[in-house]
């Protein structure tokens, strides 16, 4: 993988022909589409749509689900992410998930943020805390939290439990991030300081970010995918999907005559 | 529903067909609610005679028990070997027994019943063998004790050749309170919201790191719970060491695991046999009785502090 890092090849993601089932449903039918480096990327799309399913696949986190089938290939820096020798594991270290409910462990702060570090080797202390605040930081919740981080993670709020979800998934130092809907579950000044923070750090990562809310689309990305029925409809850059779609069902999606 | 974003037609068109649906007309019937209210009224105190029921019985017995045993339990009763003299009798080589019966007990029965656990929980494929095996163990908790009792006698009494040593009684014992264990366990293991293993395993984390690091600890107050419940019970169960054999008269305190034993259960029960030689002997397995339950008092006590105190709320 390294190598092909090395090339900055300007899509990390290049997914080809992608087919996904839950036993005998198909949830996404011949999606192709690539993302790139070090931009936002919405995916967008009624309840139902294979969007969550997809970002999913991405990290193959949906393989949890016993009953899932894939064909097609999503190439990751130019490797095939289902291909035997590409460790799971691994993968999940470079490209880190935040999900929509936050879901941080009963442990403390400072064990939620170290805990990606801590289990794959790092043992060092003083390293330890280093990686605890530039995450926290980076995540825009060090100045919160500095006097308490040994306190339960469930004595922050939603809004700050997200961002120390987000910090965890900081800390594993990934390239790109997956969001699952981060915002469904917070009020609207929580949200807000999400998005601020996706636009943060934007510049030193990759982000793919499944919304319902089209405003939130519009506002933080830079491109916009809208999926529906399991299809990849319409992929173009934000501007153009919100003013100039091409297609008559994005169209009417985004104006919200259905969905 | 909806094919190549038509369900707008489609779902609107429903819409306006359904929009002018009205509720029927109906009058509420004030004699049944009077009647219902009164059922209400006449089932709270029903159940409540029931719970009160169940109380008086038990404090019935206590204080049978508890009056019978008396002037007989004091610390000399704890601390004597047995003795013919009903005066002189004490429950010492029983209490060891007991202890030495739980020190195989608990090891087997956590590792081998948490272990279980894990596996068909978090491992197994939820297959028909999985299920299969589910099925049994829930099975084997329900189980008559004596049954286990005469697995063990020809196991390990016999086949193993134990005979009717402490490491037989253990054994046997951490058979009957094994399916509680593993019922327990994968219980508390279930309870485990799928959203902190999804955590774990988008960090990178394989299976055994996410069971080890989150899953266990999080459903560790609930396996303690059940498995202090299941080890109460085998400190209390008589039925399987009858079975095995175990003497209640033994000269020689064990020193191993391999040597004789007696249990308090066993103690009881033959102490109540002989009242008819000795009356006071009645008084004896009245003050055994209560050192019983005290033990057990204890430790389900503990289970319900384990409980309130690591309890967690996501």
């Amino acid at each position: 993988m390294s190598i092909a890092n090395e090339k900055k090849k300007e899509a990390v993601y290049d997914v080809r022909g992608l087919n996904l089932w839950y036993g005998e449903d198909q949830a996404l039918k011949d999606i192709n589409m690539e993302i790139e480096e070090n931009k936002v990327t919405a995916i967008i799309g009624p309840s139902g749509c294979g969007k969550s399913t997809f970002i999913k696949t991405l990290n193959r986190m949906v393989e949890n689900i016993p009953i899932v089938r894939t064909t097609g290939e999503i190439l990751y820096h130019g490797d095939n992410i289902f291909d035997k020798s590409v460790k799971v594991e691994e993968l999940r270290t470079k490209v880190g998930m935040v999900f929509q409910k936050p879901n941080p462990f009963p442990k403390s702060i400072f064990e939620n943020v170290v805990y990606g570090p801590k289990i794959h080797g790092i043992k060092d202390k003083g390293l330890l805390m280093e990686i605890a605040e530039s995450s926290l930081r980076s995540a825009a919740l060090w100045d919160e939290v500095k006097d308490r981080l040994n306190d339960n993670a469930y004595g922050l709020s939603g809004g700050q439990q997200q961002r120390l979800c987000i910090a965890r998934c900081l800390a594993v130092q990934p390239d790109v991030i997956l969001m699952d809907e981060p915002t469904s579950a917070l009020d609207p000044i929580a949200t807000f300081k999400i998005e601020e923070l996706i636009e943060s750090l934007k510049k030193d990562y990759t982000i793919s970010i499944v919304t319902h809310s089209m405003q939130q689309a519009a506002r933080i990305s830079d491109k916009t995918a809208f999926f529906l029925m399991g299809e990849l409809i319409e992929y173009d850059s934000t501007s153009v999907i919100f003013s100039n779609p091409k297609d008559k069902k994005t169209e009417d999606y985004i104006t919200g005559r259905f969905g | 529903m909806f094919k190549d974003g038509n369900l707008i037609g489609k779902d609107s068109r429903m819409l306006k067909k359904n929009a002018g649906a009205k509720l029927p007309k109906f009058n509420i019937n004030k004699k049944r609610m009077k009647n219902r209210i009164f059922l209400s009224r006449f089932s709270r105190h029903l159940f409540s005679l029931s719970a009160v029921f169940a109380l008086v019985v038990l404090g019935i017995l206590l204080f049978d028990i508890i009056s019978e045993s008396l002037g007989w339990l004091n610390v000399k009763f704890l601390t004597n070997n047995l003795s013919i003299f009903p005066e002189k009798a004490g429950i010492r080589g029983a209490l060891i027994g007991s202890v030495y019966l739980m020190l195989i007990v608990i090891p087997v029965t956590l590792v081998l019943g948490v272990s279980t656990a894990i596996y068909l929980e978090e491992y197994s494929n939820k297959g028909k063998i999985a299920n299969f095996i589910k099925v049994n163990i829930t099975n084997l908790a329900s189980v008559p004790s004596v049954i286990f009792g005469l697995l063990g006698l020809s196991v390990f009494g016999r086949i193993l050749n134990l005979g009717s040593s402490i490491l037989a009684g253990g054994l046997t014992m951490s058979l009957l309170v094994l399916p509680i264990v593993v019922v327990a366990s994968q219980e508390a293991i279930r309870a485990v919201p799928g959203f902190l293993r999804d955590a774990s395993y988008a960090l990178g984390a394989n299976k055994w790191t996410t069971v080890r690091k989150v899953v266990l600890p999080v459903a560790l107050p609930g396996i303690l719970t059940g498995s202090i419940l299941a080890i109460s019970r085998a400190i209390g169960e008589t039925a399987p060491l009858v079975v095995l054999g175990i003497p209640t008269l033994i000269l020689k305190i064990p020193t191993g695991i391999m040597d004789d034993f007696t249990a308090l259960p066993i103690q009881i029960y033959y102490w109540t046999l002989d009242t008819v030689l000795t009356p006071e002997y009645a008084n004896l397995a009245a003050a055994t009785i209560v050192v019983l339950l005290g033990v057990l008092f204890i430790m389900n006590s503990a289970a319900i502090i384990i409980r309130n105190k690591f309890q967690k709320k996501f």
